[in-house]
C-alpha cells in the first residue's frame, strides 16, 4: 500500500491536499450552500428561517415590492438597487483614487534611496497597527462639525475676520470615500512598489540611449512594466470595498447605506436572514463579475503575486 | 564628421564615494582617442575603469573632472537621448513587455520616424542580425545568442556615429562567444561605424580590435594595437594581463646604442645585446620579461643568453606542451608548439632531465619597475 503510494504521484498530491480542501469544505463551501438555501427561504413571524423554495427575496432586492402608497398590490421600488448601485460605483471610485494616489507614492518609495526606502514602506505600513474601526473613528474626529479641518479652517478664517460656516463633511458620500481610499491604499502601494521595484534599471538606461525622454520612459517602459502592480492591487483593494460597511457606518450614517450595511442590518436589526442571504449573493455575483471581465482583461497580476 | 576622432577622453576623473565614505577614482585621469571607424576595445578586469568610462560615454554618468567628446563637441552633461551614440548592455536591457519588432523599432519611434520608414528599417536591422522571422517574439522566447543579437539590432537600427558595446558576449557560451565575435566584427567594417567594446576576455579583445586600452585601477596602462601590446608592454602590468611572460628581477650593467647588458641574479647570468626603449639608465633596476612561447629548449650546447635548468614537468594541452623548468631555483615556463605528432612518449623532455633555455636578445623585454 505504501510502496504503491511512493510511486503514484497523482495520489500523492491528492493525499496532500486533502487536510485543505476539508477545511476549504468546511468553512467555505458549506457556509455558503447555507446562504444559498436560506436565501430561498422565508422569513417567519418571530425572526425564524422557514425552508422553503421562494425567489420573494431576490425580488425584493431587484425592486418588486408589495408595500405601496397607492393602495396596489404590487410596485417597483428602486431603493436595493440603488444601494447595489451606489455601492459598486462607490468601489470603482475608491479604486480610481488609490491607483491615482498610490502609483506617484510607490514609484517615490522605489526610486529612493536604499536606506530611505525601508523607512518609507514602514510608514506605509505603519497604520495597518492600529484597528480599522479606530482608524475610520479617527476620520470622523477630523471631518465632524466641531473636528479638526473645521477648527483649523475657521481659526484661519477668524485671522481674517471672514465669517466661515463649518462645513457638513461627516455623514456625506464624499467622507465615505475619503475613508475608504484611506484604509486600502497600503494594499494598493504595496503591489505597485514591488513591480516597480523588480523593474532592471537597465531598462531606463536603454531607453535613455535609444532617444526617449523622462516622459516617454516613463509611458513606453515604466508604466507598462508596472502593469501587473497595478492589476493586483486593484484586485485587493475593489473586492473588499464591495463588501466592507464599517467605513460606510461611521462616516455616512444614515446618508450612505451600502450593501454591506444593507446585510448587516437584515442579519442584526432587522432580524431576517433569509433576505440579508440573498443580498449576500447578489453582492458576490455582482464582485464575480466585475472581477471576471477585469482580469480576463489584465490577468491577475500574477507575476507580483508569485513574487 | 566634424573630428578626426569618433569620441575623446580628456584627462577624464569619475570620483565615487565608496559606502565606507572613501573617495575612490574610478576613473583616474584618462585621456584617449578614439578614431572614426574603429573597433576600439577597452579591456580590464572588473574594477578597473573600463565601464564607468563606456557609461561617461554614453551619457549615463558625467565625469568629475574633464570632458567627454563626441565627434568633437564636448558632452558637457547632455543626457544620453541626445548623444548619437547608442548602447548594447551586458544584460542587453530588451523590453520584456515588447515583441522583438517593437523593441527594435522603440528607437525610431522615438526619432518620429513615419511608420513605413520604421518597417523598412527594422526590417533590414533584423536581416543584418539574421533574425528574420522572429519579428513577433518576445524576448522570453529567444536564446541567449538571439536576445543578443536583438540588442545589437535594435541599437544599429539607429544609425549611431558610435555603437557602445558593455561586454555583450559575456553571458553566451563558449562557442557561440567566438562566432558572435567574428560577426560583430564582421559587421562593424561592413557598416564603418566606430565600435568601443569593454570585456575583461584577453582573447576576445586581441581577436576583434583594432586598439586595444588595457586599464587598471581607473588608469589606462597601455594604448596601441593587438601586436604592440602583445609584443611591446608597456609595463609589467600589461606584460603579465595579457597571454603570458616570465619574469625576472634585473639591473643594467651597461648601455650602448640602444642594447644593454642585464645583470640577473636569479638567473646567476648576464644578457647580452638587449634592445632597450629610450628613458632607460645604466644602473637603474629593471623587470626582466619573456614570453614562454619565445624561449627555445635546446638538449645541449650552451651559448649567449642561454640558461642550464633541468625539467621539472611537462604539461600536454593539444596545440601546445607546457615544459616547466628549474633554474637555480626559479622556474621558467616554455610553451612549445607540438609541430610534430606527440604520440610517441619519448617526444616529451622527461623530468629531471637536463635541458639548456635559449632566450634571443631581441624577444627580451626590458620593463621599467613600477
Amino acid at each position: 500500500m505504501l510502496q504503491r503510494l511512493r510511486e503514484n504521484k497523482s495520489a500523492q498530491g491528492t493525499l496532500l491536499a486533502l487536510p485543505t480542501m476539508f477545511w476549504m469544505f468546511a468553512l467555505l463551501i458549506i457556509p455558503l450552500l447555507l446562504t444559498l438555501i436560506i436565501s430561498f427561504g422565508r422569513r417567519s413571524p418571530d425572526g425564524d428561517v422557514i425552508y422553503t423554495f421562494t425567489l420573494d427575496n431576490y425580488a425584493r432586492l431587484l425592486g418588486y415590492s408589495t408595500d405601496c402608497d397607492n393602495g396596489a398590490s404590487a410596485c417597483f421600488n428602486s431603493l436595493y438597487l440603488q444601494i447595489l448601485w451606489r455601492s459598486i460605483s462607490l468601489a470603482f471610485n475608491t479604486t480610481f483614487w488609490v491607483i491615482l494616489l498610490a502609483y506617484p507614492l510607490a514609484y517615490f518609495i522605489a526610486r529612493a534611496n536604499p536606506k530611505r526606502r525601508n523607512m518609507f514602506l514602514f510608514l506605509v505600513l505603519i497604520p495597518l497597527w492600529t484597528n480599522f474601526v479606530i482608524r475610520v473613528y479617527a476620520w470622523m474626529m477630523l471631518l465632524r462639525k466641531e473636528g479638526a479641518i473645521n477648527i483649523v479652517i475657521g481659526s484661519i478664517a477668524s485671522l481674517f475676520d471672514i465669517p466661515f460656516q463649518p462645513l457638513e463633511m461627516l455623514y456625506t458620500p464624499g467622507a465615505v470615500l475619503i475613508g475608504m481610499v484611506y484604509e486600502f491604499l497600503p494594499f494598493m502601494i504595496l503591489p505597485i512598489f514591488t513591480s516597480l521595484e523588480k523593474i532592471d534599471t537597465s531598462l531606463y538606461e536603454a531607453a535613455a540611449d535609444l532617444g526617449a525622454n523622462g516622459i516617454k520612459t516613463f509611458l513606453r517602459v515604466t508604466l507598462p512594466l508596472s502593469m501587473p502592480g497595478v492589476v493586483a492591487g486593484t484586485i485587493l483593494v475593489f473586492i473588499p470595498v464591495m463588501g466592507t460597511f464599517i467605513v460606510s457606518d461611521i462616516l455616512g450614517g444614515r446618508q450612505v447605506i451600502l450593501v454591506g450595511n444593507l446585510i448587516q442590518r437584515q442579519f442584526l436589526d432587522a432580524r431576517d436572514p433569509t433576505f440579508g442571504s440573498a443580498a449576500s449573493l447578489i453582492l458576490m455575483i455582482m464582485t464575480l463579475i466585475v472581477t471576471y471581465f477585469y482580469t480576463r482583461k489584465f490577468g491577475f497580476g500574477e507575476e507580483i503575486v508569485v513574487a | 564628421m566634424t573630428s578626426e576622432f569618433a569620441v575623446e577622453l580628456r584627462d577624464v576623473v569619475k570620483r565615487f564615494i565608496t559606502p565606507e565614505g572613501i573617495d575612490l577614482n574610478a576613473v583616474d585621469h584618462v585621456t584617449m582617442q578614439i578614431k572614426n571607424g574603429e573597433f576600439f576595445s577597452m579591456l580590464g578586469s572588473s574594477g578597473c575603469g573600463k565601464t564607468t568610462s563606456l557609461r561617461m560615454i554614453a551619457g549615463f554618468e558625467w565625469p568629475t573632472e574633464g570632458e567627454v567628446y563626441i565627434e568633437g563637441r564636448p558632452m558637457g552633461h547632455t543626457p544620453p537621448f541626445q548623444r548619437k551614440v547608442n548602447t548594447v548592455f551586458q544584460s542587453y536591457a530588451l523590453f520584456q513587455h515588447m515583441t522583438v519588432f517593437q523593441n527594435v523599432a522603440f528607437g525610431l519611434e522615438m526619432e518620429g520616424a513615419d511608420k513605413n520608414e520604421i518597417e523598412k528599417r527594422v526590417k533590414r536591422a533584423l536581416e543584418m542580425v539574421q533574425l528574420t522571422g522572429m519579428e513577433r517574439r518576445k524576448p522570453k522566447q529567444l536564446s541567449g545568442g538571439q536576445q543578443q543579437r536583438v540588442a545589437v539590432a535594435r541599437s544599429l537600427v539607429k544609425v549611431p556615429d558610435v555603437l557602445l558595446l558593455d561586454e555583450p558576449l559575456g553571458a553566451l557560451d563558449l562557442k557561440l562567444r567566438k562566432e558572435m565575435q567574428l560577426e560583430l566584427k564582421a559587421l562593424q567594417q561592413q557598416l564603418g561605424i566606430t565600435f568601443i567594446y569593454v570585456t575583461h576576455d584577453q582573447e576576445e579583445a586581441m581577436t576583434m580590435s583594432d586598439r586595444i586600452a588595457v586599464m587598471s585601477k581607473g588608469k589606462v596602462q597601455q594604448l596601441g594595437t593587438p601586436v604592440e601590446i602583445y609584443e611591446r608592454p608597456a609595463n609589467r602590468f600589461v606584460a603579465d594581463f595579457i597571454g603570458e611572460s616570465n619574469f625576472f628581477e634585473g639591473k643594467i650593467k651597461s648601455l650602448a646604442a640602444k642594447e644593454a647588458c642585464v645583470v640577473v641574479p636569479e638567473l646567476h647570468a648576464e644578457l647580452i645585446g638587449i634592445p632597450v626603449s629610450d628613458g632607460l639608465v645604466n644602473g637603474e633596476e629593471v623587470t626582466i620579461s619573456i614570453r614562454p612561447e619565445k624561449i627555445h629548449i635546446a638538449e645541449k650546447g650552451m651559448s649567449q643568453n642561454s640558461f642550464k635548468g633541468k625539467v621539472t614537468n611537462t604539461v600536454y594541452i593539444g596545440t601546445d606542451t607546457h615544459v616547466f623548468a628549474d633554474v637555480h631555483g626559479k622556474r621558467i615556463k616554455v610553451f612549445e608548439q607540438n609541430r610534430i605528432s606527440r604520440l610517441d612518449p619519448g617526444s616529451f623532455y622527461t623530468v629531471g632531465q637536463d635541458v639548456v633555455l635559449v632566450m634571443m636578445p631581441e624577444n627580451v623585454l626590458v620593463l621599467k619597475k613600477g
